[in-house]
């Protein structure tokens, strides 16, 4: 098939705003400014030596994690993938614990067992990813299984890219989810290439459309558009929590950056990466609150503030003791399931 | 005390667990309408009902992965893979999810996986492997292999209680032929080596279905006395017990039904030549399944598989030495 274009959302480009507050639109611009700074600001101090391994970013992704997990409640648990940072942030990770964790220092959420975007805050509701894609299918599946078992009104999210659905564990999930009719929402991150690999030497037919297959619905959304990505995982909830069973949102989107920080991304046109930076989702965001008074650049201002002390409070940080590596492989004592995030969609105030 | 099968005690311990404790949740292919491929969950759906007794899809991936996703939100999974070979298609959730999670972030889960294992009944290929090394070879996962009929039970209910992902080997051809008096209700047997008799001679080191062979293979073996120690747990592996028995009797056989490279035993022998050189008297012996998928044929599988006649005669030729 051809590269999948974004189409609009369910109910035209501003469907999200009914259910968003002033102050909620910006939260969300806010969340993708942090990502984008935070990354930025990692990015470079990968150059400088400072964060081992490899480096990978969400440049360009901003809306897909910040307007899907804004529409989660506190109880509601996530297992967010590499490129979906506004969601650690949304539910309340800290910009300098998470530059601690790309430095693998002591601060960081994983205290330097795990590297760059593999950690979920577990005080926080979230489940970290493994590299395996895409595994936390099956793990969200399973927490919608127990809250379905003990009749709680929660749901569990998950982010996942358009290869992972060549992998067995997406139908496995797809299927399970589908057979007991879970309180699950299914993000596909449709970014247009896993790794260096397109779209046509993916699947044959757009995944969205197997949703049909595994007895859901499923929606395609322009992942670009924060309001749409936060309208989309809204309804998916709310037919999560009324026993309607999961749903899959396809978020469109384009990965404007290579896999990693070595890729040069020399298999992607260039013309597909200028056609996509004109749908940058934060200008796109700045530009609908521009347009009612909101000031963008104080927004901005504040923003790099919060994140230069972020990266000044992670860089004073230490390195994890070695004595410490070979530490808590198993759990000694009582097992403490995930605890709450934050939520601060207005919705749920 | 009643006597139960094998099969009873892991029956009566999830049952016990399913009353006791309501996250305790069972979940696996035909476990429930159907009552498990061996019955050990037979008559659970009637008393449990289908949440509980859960019969899943045909995707062992899927009941690993959902069985992870479950414990972090609070439930105590017990899953059963219908025969532990098909754990192969569950084995990334295992390793790569369930045994690095608690490390990595700190967040326990405390899954039970129940793996009927074990040949010596023309199952094939498929239906006969011992996959415990992998799982040993994996950090975050305890492996545990009972022997008999109340440890079948109190290592059951052990792993249950335990945070962490337990692997459960429960050997297929113990089910019916091993039987013992089992006390009632909630017990733990910890995850420690048995003395399953005492002896001074030679210590002959098992654990699971090789437990029997080794009692029997000894038992009256020209007067020698022959200490025989059930190993019961594989992770956390009991060092001190294995040491105990090497100073006590200076020569050791140690049998591993499972294929014999990296094996359980390899670990064992390991251990021996690491910590334990000063008090051998004789070269450690290793009776093993060679490193070849379990034949079906009932000739072709005797000749794979220890048994008795095997054991007696590597424990003959090391007395001797």
């Amino acid at each position: 098939m051809a590269t999948h274009m974004a189409e609009p959302a369910a109910g035209g480009a501003d469907a999200g705003v009914e259910h968003l507050t002033t102050e909620d639109r910006i939260w969300l611009l806010r969340a993708m400014l942090l990502m984008r700074g935070l990354e930025e600001r990692a990015m470079s101090l990968y150059r400088q030596g400072r964060v081992p391994g490899s480096f990978y970013d969400g440049y360009g992704q901003e809306a897909v994690s910040a307007g899907a997990a804004f529409a989660m409640g506190p109880r509601d648990r996530l297992c967010i993938l590499h490129r979906d940072l506004a969601a650690h942030l949304i539910r309340g990770v800290t910009p300098s614990r998470i530059l601690s964790q790309y430095m693998g220092r002591e601060a960081g959420i994983t205290h330097g067992r795990d590297g760059n975007v593999h950690f979920g805050d577990r005080n926080l509701g979230c489940v970290g990813m493994v590299s395996m894609l895409p595994d936390m299918m099956l793990v969200a599946t399973g927490m919608a299984m127990a809250f379905k078992l003990r009749g709680e009104q929660r749901c569990a999210m998950t982010w996942f890219g358009d290869g992972s659905t060549s992998r067995g564990d997406f139908h496995e999930a797809m299927n399970w989810a589908g057979v007991q009719k879970l309180p699950v929402v299914f993000i596909l991150e449709n970014n247009q290439y896993a790794y260096s690999t397109p779209l046509d030497k993916q699947f044959a037919v757009d995944p969205v459309e197997r949703a049909a297959a595994y007895g859901f619905v499923g929606v395609t959304v322009d992942g670009n558009d924060v309001e749409a990505m936060f309208e989309a995982a809204r309804a998916a909830r709310e037919r999560a929590l009324n026993g309607d069973g999961p749903t899959l949102i396809e978020a469109v989107t384009m990965r404007m950056h290579g896999h990693a920080a070595h890729d040069d991304m020399k298999y992607v046109p260039k013309e597909q990466v200028e056609e996509w930076r004109k749908r940058d989702p934060i200008e796109r965001q700045e530009s609908r609150l521009r347009d009612i008074g909101v000031d963008i650049d104080a927004l901005r201002a504040s923003v790099k503030e919060e994140i230069d002390a972020a990266a000044e409070e992670a860089l004073a940080g230490p390195m994890p003791d070695p004595v410490t590596a070979t530490d808590g492989v198993f759990c000694v004592g009582e097992a403490e399931p995930l605890g709450d995030g934050q939520a601060p969609w207005s919705g749920f105030h | 005390m009643p006597t139960l099968t094998y099969l009873q005690a892991i029956s009566s311990a999830l049952r016990d667990e399913l009353r006791a404790d309501d996250r305790v949740l069972l979940m696996g292919e035909d476990i429930g309408v159907f009552g498990g491929a061996f019955k050990v969950t037979d008559g659970f759906i009637e008393e449990f009902g289908p949440d509980r007794v859960m019969d899943t899809p045909l995707a062992e991936s899927g009941i690993i992965g959902t069985a992870v996703g479950a414990a972090v939100v609070g439930m105590r999974p017990v899953c059963e893979m219908q025969f532990s070979d098909f754990i192969s298609c569950g084995f990334d959730q295992l390793v790569n999810v369930a045994g690095k999670m608690h490390y990595r972030q700190g967040l326990a889960v405390p899954i039970t996986v129940r793996l009927p294992s074990g040949g010596g009944f023309s199952g094939g290929p498929f239906h006969s492997q011992n996959p415990e090394a992998w799982f040993m070879h994996s950090p975050g996962i305890k492996v545990v292999a009972p022997s008999t009929a109340e440890d079948a039970k109190g290592l059951l209910h052990a792993a249950i209680h335990d945070p962490n992902p337990v692997c459960y080997m429960e050997h297929k051809h113990l089910y019916r032929r091993v039987k013992g008096e089992v006390p009632s209700g909630v017990f733990e047997t910890p995850f420690t080596a048995r003395v399953a008799r005492p002896g001074s001679d030679l210590v002959v080191i098992a654990y699971g279905a090789m437990v029997p062979v080794a009692l029997e293979a000894t038992e009256d073996l020209d007067g020698a006395a022959v200490e025989v120690l059930d190993l019961r747990s594989l992770v956390p592996l009991d060092e001190e017990a294995i040491l105990d028995s090497v100073e006590r009797c200076s020569k050791v056989v140690i049998i591993d039904e499972a294929n014999a490279t990296c094996a359980a035993g390899a670990q064992v022998a390991a251990l021996i030549a690491e910590k334990g050189f000063e008090s051998l008297d004789g070269p450690v012996v290793r009776v093993a399944t060679p490193d070849v998928p379990i034949p079906f044929s009932p000739p072709l599988e005797a000749a794979v598989l220890p048994g008795v006649d095997k054991v007696k005669e590597a424990c003959r030729e090391l007395l001797a030495y």
